[in-house]
C-alpha cells in the first residue's frame, strides 16, 4: 500500500521540540526525528524505548572475559606453564592476580567494539552504507521530524498538514513511497 | 530555606555519642590492665578514628576546590552541604594535632618507631631516613598542610557566605585561582602528609603509591558522606531544588572512586606480589598473617558492594540503594583505615573491639553533629552562585 510520509523541518532543536509535544499530545505518531545532534530529552516525548544497548555491553563484556580466561590458562597453564617470580604455576588460581589487568583489558575491549558494532548495525550506519536522513541538511543545521500517514490513520492528510504548520516549521517536504 | 536540627537527630548523635563512650568505658575497663601495649591500642584506636574522620572533611574541601577550579554548574545546588562538612576540618584538625602532640611526647608510644631513639639508634634502615624523618621536620611539615588547608578553608567558606550578600563574578574568579592553587598543595601534601602520617608507622617499607591510596579512601568516604547527608536532607523537605540528576551524579562518583580505590588497591597489591621483594612483600605478610579475613574482606566489600549495586542508572537515583551502599563502604573504608594504622604498630595484637567500635560511634555522632550544626549556620542555597540557574535545571 501506497504510504505518505511527511518531512517537517525546523531550524532550532527548542522549536522541534515543542512542535513534536505539541503534536504528541493531539494523538500524532511522529515516527523519526533526525538532527545533527542528540536532542537531550526528545526520547520520552516521541516514546522512543530506552536502548538495551547496555545488556549488549554486558554480554560482550562477559565474553571477553570468558575469552581471556580460557586462552591465558591455555597459555600460560597448560600449554607452556609461566614462572611467574618463581610462584607455583600448577593452577590458574596460583597467578590469577598475573592475569587480571589482562582479563580487564579483554574485557574492556570486547565491550567497547561489540557495542560499537552493534551500535552501527542496528542504525544501519555500517562505513559505506546509504545515508537514512531524507535531506543532508539534517547533518548540517537542520532538524526534521518524520510523519507516517499510515502512523497516523485517524487523521486525513490535510489535518496533519495543518497540525504540523501550525509547529513553527521552516520547509515541510512530503513523499509518496 | 534556613535548616534547623532536627530533635530526632539530636537524639540520634547525642546516643551515639552516648553509646559510644558507654562501649569505649568498657573497653578502657576490660583492658587497662595491659599496660604498654594498652596504651599503644587506646592511640592507635584514637589515631585512626580521628584520622578516618578527619579526612572525610578534608575530602570534601578538596571535593569543593575541585569544583572551583574546574567551574563546574551542577554542583552549586549542593554546594552548602560539602562546605558543611569540610566544616568539619577545624575540630579534625585540632585532634589530630593533639594526637600526633601526645604520641610525639611518648616517643612515638610504639606506633612510630622512629620517634624512639633508642630504636634508630640500633635501626641501620631507619637511620638512613633520618634526613626526612626526625620529630622536628615532622612537625614542621604537619603545621605545614594543617595550616594551609585551615587558611583555604576558612577562604572559601568566607568567600562563599559573601557571594551570597554581593554577588558577581569577582569572588567567582578569586574561588577559581585559589582551587586550583589549593589542587597544587594538595596534589603534594595529600601524598607526604600519608607519608609521615601513616606509611611512617610501617617504617621499613615504602609504596609510591600510598598517598594516591589513602587519598581514595578519602574521597570515596566523602562521596558516600555527602550522598547520604544529602538524601537525609531531602527527605525532611529541605532542598527541594536538587533533583534525581544531582542525585545521580553524586552516586556516579561514588562508583567512580570506589573503583579508583579498588584499582590503587589492586595495583599496590599485585606489583609487590609480582615483583616480591622481600622488603615490599613485609608489608602484606603482616597483613595476611593478622588480618586475613578483615583485610580481603574489607576490599570485597569496598569494590564488590558498588560494583554490582551501583552500576545500573536505577541504583544511583534510589534512595534506599545509595545509603544502604554508603553505610556498607563506610564501614569497609572505616576498617580499612583501621589496618593502616593498626598493621605496622599493633601487628598480631589488634583487634577491633568495643574500644574502637566505642570511639569510631562517639566521634561519628560528634562528627555528625558538627556538621549538622554547621549547616544550620548558612542558607542551605546559595543565592548567587553564578552556577546557579545551571544547576537549578540540571537533567541527565
Amino acid at each position: 500500500m501506497a504510504d505518505k510520509v511527511f518531512y517537517a523541518m525546523y531550524d532550532d532543536d527548542d522549536v522541534l521540540k515543542d512542535g513534536a509535544k505539541k503534536l504528541v499530545s493531539k494523538g500524532v505518531k511522529v515516527s523519526e526525528v533526525f538532527s545533527p545532534f542528540p536532542i537531550h530529552g526528545i526520547d520520552p516525548i516521541i516514546g522512543v524505548k530506552n536502548t538495551r544497548l547496555g545488556i549488549m555491553a554486558f554480554i560482550y563484556g562477559l565474553t571477553g572475559l570468558t575469552l581471556a580466561t580460557i586462552g591465558m590458562r591455555y597459555f600460560m597453564i597448560e600449554d607452556w606453564p609461566m614462572n611467574v617470580g618463581g610462584k607455583p604455576n600448577f593452577t590458574y588460581m596460583d597467578n590469577i592476580l598475573a592475569f587480571i589487568p589482562i582479563s580487564f583489558e579483554f574485557t574492556v575491549l570486547c565491550a567497547a567494539h561489540g557495542m560499537a558494532i552493534t551500535y552501527f548495525l542496528r542504525n544501519k550506519t555500517l562505513p559505506g552504507m546509504p545515508a537514512q536522513n531524507p535531506d543532508p541538511r539534517t547533518t548540517d543545521d537542520r532538524f526534521v521530524i518524520e510523519l507516517r500517514a499510515s502512523d497516523n490513520s485517524k487523521f486525513s492528510s490535510d489535518e496533519l498538514e495543518k497540525m504540523i504548520r501550525e509547529t513553527g516549521i521552516v520547509e515541510l517536504d512530503q513523499k509518496s513511497i | 530555606m534556613e535548616f534547623k536540627i532536627a530533635n530526632k537527630a539530636k537524639t540520634v548523635t547525642l546516643a551515639l555519642i552516648v553509646i559510644g563512650a558507654v562501649f569505649m568505658g568498657v573497653g578502657i575497663a576490660m583492658n587497662a590492665g595491659h599496660g604498654h601495649h594498652f596504651t599503644t591500642r587506646l592511640l592507635v584506636a584514637s589515631l585512626s578514628n580521628v584520622f578516618f574522620y578527619f579526612s572525610i572533611g578534608l575530602g570534601a574541601l578538596f571535593f569543593l576546590a575541585l569544583q572551583y577550579a574546574t567551574e563546574t554548574g551542577w554542583y552549586a545546588s549542593v554546594k552548602r552541604v560539602i562546605e558543611g562538612v569540610a566544616g568539619f576540618l577545624p575540630y579534625g584538625i585540632g585532634l589530630l594535632v593533639l594526637l600526633l602532640a601526645v604520641v610525639s611526647a611518648m616517643d612515638g608510644a610504639h606506633i612510630y618507631t622512629w620517634m624512639d631513639a633508642d630504636v634508630v639508634a640500633h635501626d641501620k634502615l631507619i637511620q638512613g631516613k633520618q634526613a626526612y624523618l626526625n620529630l622536628p621536620f615532622f612537625w614542621i611539615r604537619t603545621v605545614a598542610y594543617l595550616a594551609i588547608y585551615f587558611i583555604f578553608w576558612r577562604g572559601f567558606r568566607k568567600r562563599s557566605i559573601e557571594e551570597d550578600r554581593i554577588g558577581g563574578t569577582d569572588l567567582h574568579f578569586k574561588n577559581y585561582k585559589k582551587g586550583a592553587l589549593f589542587l597544587v598543595f594538595f596534589a603534594v601534601f595529600s601524598s607526604t602528609s600519608s607519608w609521615d602520617w601513616i606509611m611512617s608507622i610501617d617504617v621499613h617499607w615504602f609504596s609510591t603509591l600510598f598517598g594516591w591510596y589513602t587519598f581514595a579512601g578519602m574521597w570515596v568516604s566523602t562521596m558516600v558522606v555527602l550522598v547520604m547527608l544529602v538524601l537525609y536532607l531531602k527527605k525532611l523537605g529541605y532542598l527541594e531544588k536538587v533533583n534525581d540528576s544531582h542525585i545521580h551524579d553524586l552516586g556516579k562518583w561514588t562508583f567512580a572512586t570506589s573503583f579508583l580505590w579498588s584499582y590503587l588497591w589492586f595495583s599496590q597489591f599485585m606489583l609487590i606480589w609480582y615483583a616480591n621483594i622481600p622488603e615490599e612483600v613485609t608489608y602484606y605478610v603482616n597483613r595476611i598473617e593478622n588480618f586475613k579475613i578483615l583485610y580481603f574482606g574489607m576490599f570485597v566489600i569496598n569494590f564488590a558492594f558498588p560494583m554490582l549495586i551501583l552500576m545500573s542508572r536505577d541504583a544511583k537515583r534510589n534512595s534506599g540503594i545509595l545509603t544502604f551502599v554508603g553505610l556498607i563502604i563506610l564501614a569497609g573504608h572505616w576498617v580499612d583505615v583501621y589496618i593502616m594504622f593498626a598493621g605496622g604498630s599493633l601487628g598480631a595484637l589488634a583487634e577491633i573491639g568495643l574500644l574502637e567500635i566505642g570511639l569510631g560511634l562517639l566521634l561519628g555522632g560528634a562528627f555528625i553533629r558538627i556538621i549538622l550544626t554547621n549547616l544550620t549556620k548558612a542558607p542551605l542555597m546559595p543565592v548567587n552562585h553564578p552556577f546557579l540557574d545551571e544547576s537549578l535545571h540540571h537533567e541527565i
